[in-house]
């Protein structure tokens, strides 16, 4: 028991915060259908919040240990307990939930106006399956959890979304599942390896064998990458962003995309030490792939939803190359730009959704001269693109700059290629805001236009104390994962007698021709 | 003349069940003649048999009852059978009423009695020690669903596919009749206890001739469970049978079927159920590509779902071929989870269904927004059929993956969820229409909240034992427990 610090406030705090929303879900079931249902709404998803926060007040930084840690039995035939609890890494995504889901709620008020309630209670039993994910600590749960996000997200695509919704709502069901049903068949196998236990915190103590290590990585790497999305399984990223409605394209970006990297948090690295190295370079080579290749595509894209979706693409390729530069900067530049990104191109897709409410356009070229007539709006998106951009003094400066100075530890030429990303991303940023706010006043729209009113201002104002809170201060958050990280470190470290490991030669033959394949790196 | 030497109380008792059950369709058809009752009052009578028949199952639930000289074994292997059996029986009855009603035929006496014939077939079949047994009720179950699938008299494809049933079906019987032949050619005995011995002291006659036999059972149960290449009658039958009598198709006799297989490989040919392994192994995984691969393509829901069961089967053949206590349990799991699932479909199909209309996906285009309990029901029936958790559906594929990858068989495993992800496409379609289609002249499903409120229990249910399926899951433990 010395893993784990059970919880020692009078009430189940991760329970509670877990099960607010479904609760509200519920009870939102019963109730009639007209304006009220958006009031309780708000009031569950701020609730919600107001619930997590004791987490952050009494969380020790201190330890790596799992806080707030609750164990009930669950399903005895299987060995299967209810385990929920948190550390440095996953603490910061619970408010990251929270706070966004809010918003979500607040951009929606408007927007929708079919089927309100189902809207809602989807978007609430979203909210649960999201912060379970982040609090399970059981293998089962976890995966309940991982697969719950699917249906109601597919349900905001698909009945709430664009003109092409049906098509990119299965679209992102089919890549979603092909992903989890092989981690699935990791997850069982995994189950008998460590010893019929489904307990994270027990599975990462084990040795595994260096060749089950390898494809249970892969398994595991199947879910993960088609949610992060990596390189080239992203493609169904695009339509579900641009067809979701705004509340889902910000869930999407702000918090399912974390999912995948917090998964290789989770378990990848501590679980599979010996594979995450074997892949080492491959890895780094598909994240700088990614920063490119969609900092490329980014740069071309007529929609703008489309194109903060596939900028999504190049940021998250920063994330999982802060991960896999494996060393402390990088990791945790890579979690401080989940969040980041998390509140950035959340508040980026808000930003659209609310001009898009407006004028029912998402062109570029349907836009020009906005910071003339919609001065204030201006005022947020102007920050945001800074904020994108990785401006120092925000938030994204400190997470790009810890990732880079990272990947420079671990492998200087593809350091060199994610500056590249960088530089890109200024250009599309930069061009994105000179097309659509600066230009001439675009007569197609104009007379549509209206400034945003106290509600919009109240849904973006919080984003903006984020980002130049982090920016300026980003111990405030890096402060909580830093021992967390260091333990990390040291699981994939732990074992130095490789050669003691069943089949190592094997493998060790095979990483050797997978570094001869990027030789040249 | 002395009736001990034949049988004694025990017996009797033992079989109380069948008799209640048997007396209750002699009554149901002897009221019908009398033409004094509404026939309501007769399907209230047959369903009151059913409740009474499942109550005596629970007393006389004893543990490992030999009756008959050997015929029957009773355990609480077959009493979950039993149990589950009655069930559909009686759901069947249920959502029944209004449909028959609605197809132009007033519910006429032989349908509950023919129903109650088919459940006393199936317990039979897995409360059977003796393989003539199993062909007693083998026979009596396939004789009352050749009956009731052409109920319609007056519908051509009712007809059509009750004589495609009928004929089909005989010839399946024929090869399951001529397997026991030449089992008991080989052994010298019908009885599974005689046939252990024979096999463990290899007083066999010929080897040939045994594999023969049980590949030839093996055939005449692929025909009964729709495995494929064997199921090529079931998509066209399921389609032409009254919908209600389809959800009984889907669910009773698989349940049967493959109670009845799991006791002949795992009490009788363990020994050589090794040899079978390959054999099960193609079978599983051409069943479940076939069905899965066939459904994507359907426009007909009902044919959709026969395809679908086709695939589940597959899935069950899994279970067959690991055989242990663990895989056995999970078996009897997804049975009842399929079982539910698949009556609550049919239902809510036989609700919906109209004259020429209901049974197309488009028909189901915008049934959302008119009638989102049903929608909300038939959606939780589909995750539950693709194996989305929190719904039981997961946690009943979850057992026979993990009993499959415990015995390493991972390939398989993987096939298995590659499958499911198929799967996911086409039980998602019938969501895509009831959700995100506009509307052209929606179903008007016609109400009867027995009915309803029957769906909306078992859908219930489903996210229940997703969530907290440890009761279930002791049963189901225990009962395995009984048989191997």
């Amino acid at each position: 028991m010395e893993d784990i610090i059970i919880n020692n406030l009078d009430y189940p705090i991760l329970t509670a915060s877990t099960f607010f929303p479904l609760a509200g879900a519920l009870i939102m079931l019963f109730l009639k259908r007209g304006p009220f249902i958006k009031w309780f709404a708000l009031a569950t998803t701020v609730a919600t919040f107001i619930v997590s926060l004791p987490i952050y007040k009494h969380f020790d930084k201190t330890t790596y240990k799992m806080q707030f840690v609750e164990i009930h039995s669950w399903i005895p035939a299987w060995n299967i307990n209810y385990k929920v609890g948190v550390d440095g890494i996953s603490v910061l995504f619970i408010i990251l939930v929270a706070l966004l889901s809010i918003l979500c709620v607040s951009v929606s008020w408007k927007a929708i106006q079919t089927k309100t309630k189902e809207f809602y209670i989807s978007l609430l039993i979203l909210e649960t399956a999201m912060i379970g994910i982040f609090v399970s600590l059981n293998v089962f749960l976890f995966y309940l959890f991982w697969e719950l996000t699917l249906l109601p997200m597919f349900l905001l695509i698909g009945v709430w979304g664009g003109s092409q919704r049906i098509y990119a709502a299965v679209k992102f069901v089919l890549f979603m599942l092909a992903g989890s049903v092989l981690m699935l068949v990791g997850i069982i196998v995994l189950y008998y390896a460590g010893g019929k236990t489904f307990d994270i915190i027990e599975l990462a103590k084990v040795n595994y064998p260096i060749g089950l290590q390898l494809w249970l990585f892969l398994a595991f790497f199947a879910a993960f990458a088609v949610k992060m999305p990596m390189f080239p399984i992203h493609t169904w990223l695009p339509d579900a962003h641009t067809e979701a409605p705004t509340a889902g394209s910000v869930i999407l970006a702000g918090i399912l995309l974390k999912m995948g990297a917090y998964g290789f948090l989770r378990f990848s690295f501590p679980m599979f030490p010996h594979a995450v190295k074997v892949f080492f370079i491959p890895l780094l080579v598909l994240s700088v792939t990614a920063i490119i290749y969609g900092a490329y595509v980014t740069l071309m894209q007529k929609d703008m939803k489309r194109l903060i979706a596939y900028s999504s693409v190049s940021h998250m390729g920063f994330v999982t190359l802060g991960l896999f530069t494996l060393n402390q900067n990088g990791i945790e530049g890579g979690i401080l730009q989940m969040i980041n990104h998390g509140v950035i191109t959340g508040a980026l897709f808000l930003c659209v959704g609310m001009i898009y409410e407006r004028t029912h356009s998402r062109m570029i070229e349907d836009y020009g001269g906005l910071s003339k007539t919609v001065p204030v709006y201006i005022v947020f998106f102007s920050i945001f693109t800074l904020a994108a951009i990785g401006l120092p003094g925000m938030n994204a400066f400190i997470g790009e700059f810890l990732i880079i100075s990272g990947a420079f530890k671990a492998n200087m030429i593809i350091a060199a290629f994610s500056i590249l990303g960088v530089v890109l991303g200024v250009c599309y940023m930069v061009w994105l805001y000179y097309r659509v706010a600066l230009n001439e006043i675009n007569p197609i729209t104009q007379s549509s236009l209206v400034d945003l009113d106290s509600r919009e201002i109240a849904t973006l104002a919080p984003l903006v104390v984020l980002v130049l809170l982090i920016g300026l201060q980003p111990n405030i958050l890096l402060s909580y994962m830093h021992v967390s990280v260091e333990h990390l470190l040291e699981q994939l470290n732990k074992s130095t007698q490789l050669e003691s490991i069943n089949g190592y030669n094997t493998v060790n033959s095979i990483a050797e021709y997978i570094k001869g394949l990027f030789k040249w790196v | 003349m002395d009736i001990s030497q034949f049988f004694t109380a025990t017996d009797l008792f033992g079989i109380v069940p069948e008799i209640i059950l048997t007396v209750t369709a002699l009554s149901v058809l002897t009221l019908e003649m009398a033409h004094i009752f509404q026939p309501r009052i007769i399907l209230i009578v047959a369903a009151l048999g059913l409740l009474l028949a499942g109550s005596v199952v629970i007393q006389t639930s004893g543990d490992g009852q030999i009756l008959f000289g050997g015929m029957l074994a009773i355990n609480q292997y077959s009493t979950f059978f039993d149990f589950l059996y009655i069930f559909i029986g009686l759901m069947t009855l249920i959502f029944s009423q209004g449909y028959l009603e609605k197809r132009g035929i007033s519910s006429r006496g032989e349908y509950p009695a023919l129903i109650l014939f088919a459940v006393i077939g199936m317990m039979l079949m897995t409360r059977a020690n003796d393989l003539v047994i199993v062909f007693l009720g083998l026979e009596l179950l396939s004789l009352s669903l050749y009956v009731l699938v052409g109920f319609l008299r007056h519908d051509q494809f009712s007809n059509e596919s009750g004589l495609k049933y009928l004929l089909l079906g005989a010839f399946s019987t024929g090869f399951f009749l001529f397997g026991a032949a030449l089992t008991y050619g080989a052994t010298g005995t019908t009885n599974y206890n005689e046939i252990v011995l024979a096999i463990a002291n290899d007083t066999i006659l010929s080897n040939l001739y045994l594999s023969l036999g049980i590949g030839l059972l093996l055939i005449g149960f692929a025909f009964k469970v729709a495995l494929a290449p064997f199921h090529m009658w079931s998509p066209d039958v399921y389609q032409g049978a009254p919908t209600t009598v389809t959800g009984f198709l889907c669910t009773a006799p698989k349940a049967a079927g493959f109670g009845a297989l799991l006791i002949l490989f795992n009490n009788v040919f363990l020994e050589i159920h090794y040899q079978w392994q390959d054999i099960f192994w193609i079978l599983a995984v051409l069943t479940m590509t076939v069905g899965n691969l066939s459904a994507l393509v359907q426009h007909n829901v009902k044919r959709m779902l026969a395809f679908s069961s086709v695939s589940h089967a597959g899935f069950l053949v899994m279970g067959i071929l690991v055989l242990n206590e663990t895989s056995i349990s999970a078996v009897l799991f997804y049975l009842f989870v399929y079982s539910v699932v698949n009556l609550g479909t049919f239902a809510i199909v036989s609700v919906a269904e109209k004259e020429e209309k209901g049974l197309e996906f488009k028909d189901y285009r915008g049934m959302a927004v008119q009638h989102p309990w049903l929608s909300a029901a038939m959606t939780i029936f589909m995750l539950s059929l693709a194996g989305f958790p929190p719904t039981a559906g997961f946690i009943a594929k979850y057992g026979l993956l993990s009993s499959a990858v415990a015995q390493g068989y991972i390939w398989l495993a993987v096939i298995g969820v590659l499958n499911t992800l198929i799967s996911v496409y086409y039980y998602l379609r019938l969501v895509v229409n009831m959700y995100m289609q506009k509307e052209e002249g929606a179903l008007i499903p016609s109400y009867n909240m027995v009915a309803i409120g029957l769906i909306g229990l078992m859908a219930l249910l489903m996210i229940v034992l997703g969530i907290i399926p440890g009761y279930l899951l002791e049963i189901t433990a225990n009962a395995a427990a009984t048989v191997s």
